[in-house]
This record gives C-alpha cells, structure tokens and sequence, in this order.
C-alpha cells in the first residue's frame, strides 16, 4: 500500500496543474465580485468556497483512474490487492483535496476577506469534506473509468451523490462562520462522519468488483 | 393459489381508492379533505423504498453470480422506484399547491428527494452509457448499491436534521397526530402494502418483457 501511494505521489505534474487551477478560480471570484466593493455577505463567501471546492475536487480526483493506462491497471492488478489500492487512493485523494482546499482558504481569505470566525471548526469541516469528497468520488471516476463518455459521466454521476455531504458540509461551515458555540453543529458533524464512514466503507467493499473487469 | 398477493394488491387498492375517498377524516385546519393525500402520497414513498432495497438485493445477487437475469431484475425495480418517486413528487406537489400555495418549496424533504431521483437518473445514464453487456450489468450494479448508500440518507436522516414545512417535522401535523385516528389508520396500512405490491408487480412485468426480449435477441442470433 505504501509502495502504491509513492507511485501515485509520483505523477505530480498534475498536481501543479491543480494548484494553479485553484488558484486562478478564487482569483476569476474575485475579480468578479470586486465591483461590488470587496466585501461578500457571509452565506454568499461560503457557498462560494465550496463551489470553487467541489469543481477542483471534481477536477482533482477524476485524474485519478481516467489517466490511469491500461497497461499500468493489469500491473497493479498482479501485484496488489484491489482493496489497497482502493485505500490508498482514497488516502492520497484525500489528501489531495485537503491541500488543495487550505491553499484555497488561504487565497481566498487573502482576497476576498476572511469572516471565519470558528477557524478550528472551519478546518474541520474542510477536513471532513476533502475525506468525503475522495471516498465518494474515487469510487465515481473508477466507475466513469469504465464508461465511453467519461468526463460527462464523472460530473453526472459525482455532483447529486456529493449533495447531501454538501449541504452539512455548507451548514457546518456557516455555523463555523457566525461562531456558533460547537454544540449548535455537533449532530450535523457526526451525521457527516457517519456519512463519510458509511461511503468509505462501501467504496472498499464494491472496488473489488469494478477491478475485476 | 399462485399469485394471490397480485389479487391482493388489486383488492387493497380499489378498497384504499374508495375508502380513502369516503370514510371520515379528521377536520384539521387547512388541511381539510387534502389530507386523504396520505393514502396516495406516502405509499409512494413507502414502495419506492422497499423496491428499491429489493434492486439492491438483485445488484449484490448479480456482484455474486453474474447472470443476465439477475441484472434485468436489479434495473427494472430500479426503473420501477424512479417512477414511484416520480407519482411521489407529483402528489406531493399538487397537495403543496393547495395546503402550501405553491408547487415547490425550498424544504430540505422535497430537494432531498429531488436529488435522490437525479441520483437515480443518473444510473440510467450510467447504463446508457456501456456497449458491452456485462461490463455494463457490473458496473451499474456497483453504482446501484452506492447510490442507494447515499440516497438514503438524503430520506430519512437530512431532513430529520432540520426544520421542515412538511408534516412529520417541525411541529406540523404529522404522523402521530393521524395515528391517533383510527380511521384514517384502516386506509393507510391496506395503502402501504397495496401499492408496495403494485410497485413488485411492476418490477416483474418489466422484467418479464426484457427477459423474454433477450430471449428472442439470442435465438435470432442462434
């Protein structure tokens, strides 16, 4: 799994690609908001980030099996199990998306203002979405992978499985954003763990199927 | 007798649709006569669910022993749930019109299941999508058993997290308050088990039509 990992670690042209690409969506955000004087209402700020979030996301992890070559799959497959591949994909999506999502925090609280008043519980959230956007999507573009019209495929099938984690996801971080005492979001952030685990769990229990073909 | 819970289904329905449309209901403001809605809305809901656990239970059969039957059955219940969640929305729109005064509303119910059936939509996409036969039954049986995973909750856990103009939540009228009445009980259990069977009855027409449609497909290639 290690060796797996360090082998994912080693494509990182695109990785590059993707910091740019981050960054130049919170900059085209900003630029498009800056006649309005600056500053955006909070529910706006956080609806906006997360947008700029799930598209890069969408983005990120579809490199993940769609550039993956044939040759290199049949590899893989002689070499590891299909369940270790599946988590260490998910571990480096995930860790992927977490950095892609502090740079993008940081860009964007630098332009565009920063009104998180609950920044440890705002991380968390970040935390809990980038883990939940890899194990969803992961399993997605494994899927598209498949599939003649792959991009398209990514995105239709990818963005309504994303809502509901979405919409805590959103919900958190406005709590977070309006420094709501952590009770107020505490059953909402264990529905989202809940939701990751239960995600997470049938990612690595479905991925030896889609492998095998 | 064979297919008992067909005759059954029939006679639970024709009694829920003369029942439901006559027997007393309780006289709750604004609700009014609109309440009898329960006995058409929420057995949607109900058969939707329980056909679309059983096309689950046909997708982890076929990840098992992959068989052409066994993937015609897992999509036609499919098919079958996105149409019950179709007439569910539909009803559940007309009784918004005139309990709410409008079509839709931004309630976290109604987008939720909004975006479960786009979650299922995109299964027939998924499907559309393959030209080779089998890859197309594993892969959209894996799809299936993950869109059920995260469709669910969007069900039966977001809106239970917030308030909800809908009944059954945030202090609306709701099911403990019908359950109290009897009478309205006598329609609304028959309801349930009537169109949840109308729903698997469905599901194993479709399936028999693409059954035998395969069949005439092998033997004209034979």
């Amino acid at each position: 799994m290690q060796k797996d990992f360090r082998l994912e670690w080693r494509q990182r042209a695109a990785l590059n690609g993707m910091l740019l690409y981050v960054s130049s969506t919170v900059f085209v955000c900003y630029l498009s908001f800056s006649s309005r004087g600056g500053q955006l209402p909070a529910p706006a700020w956080n609806a906006l980030f997360w947008i700029v979030l799930l598209f890069s996301a969408v983005n990120a992890v579809a490199k993940g099996f769609l550039q993956e070559s044939r040759g290199r799959m049949l590899y893989y497959y002689t070499v590891v199990r299909p369940q270790a591949v599946i988590l260490a994909k998910i571990a480096y999506n995930a860790l992927l998306l977490l950095g892609l999502a502090l740079v993008a925090f940081g860009l964007y609280a630098v332009v565009l203002g920063n009104p998180v008043q609950d920044v440890p519980l705002f991380v968390g959230t970040v935390l809990l979405g980038a883990v939940g956007f890899a194990s969803t999507l992961t399993l997605v573009s494994g899927i598209a992978a498949k599939a003649t019209n792959s991009s398209t495929l990514m995105a239709v099938l990818g963005f309504p499985l994303m809502v509901p984690m979405l919409l805590l996801l959103i919900k958190v971080s406005k709590n977070a954003l309006d420094g709501l005492e952590f009770e107020a979001s505490r059953s909402s952030l264990l529905t989202l763990v809940a939701l990751n685990m239960i995600v997470g769990a049938v990612s690595y229990l479905l991925f030896p199927f889609l492998w095998r073909s | 007798m064979k297919n008992w819970w067909k005759a059954l289904s029939v006679v639970l329905l024709l009694y829920v649709a003369v029942a439901g449309m006559l027997l007393p209901v309780p006289r709750l403001a604004i609700l009014n006569e609109t309440i009898r809605n329960l006995y058409f809305h929420v057995p949607m809901w109900f058969g939707m669910t329980f056909i679309l656990v059983a096309s689950v239970y046909y997708s982890v059969r076929y990840l098992r022993t992959p068989t052409p039957e066994l993937d015609i059955r897992a999509h036609e219940a499919a098919r079958t749930g996105i149409l019950m969640g179709f007439v569910g929305l539909a009803t559940g729109s007309i009784w918004a019109k005139f309990t709410w005064g409008a079509w839709w509303t931004n309630d976290p119910k109604l987008n939720g299941a909004a975006i479960a059936m786009l979650i299922y939509g995109a299964y027939l996409v998924l499907r559309s999508s393959f030209t080779d036969e089998q890859q197309r039954a594993r892969v959209s049986a894996i799809y299936n058993i993950f869109a059920f995973a995260t469709a669910m909750p969007l069900f039966y856990i977001l809106p239970r997290l917030t308030d909800s103009l809908h009944p059954g939540a945030g202090g609306n009228p709701a099911f403990a308050k019908y359950d109290l009445d009897s009478n309205m009980r006598l329609v609304f259990y028959p309801a349930v088990i009537g169109w949840t069977l109308l729903a698997f009855w469905l599901a194993q027409l479709a399936s028999r039509v693409s059954l035998l449609k395969l069949k005439v497909y092998e033997k004209q290639i034979a």
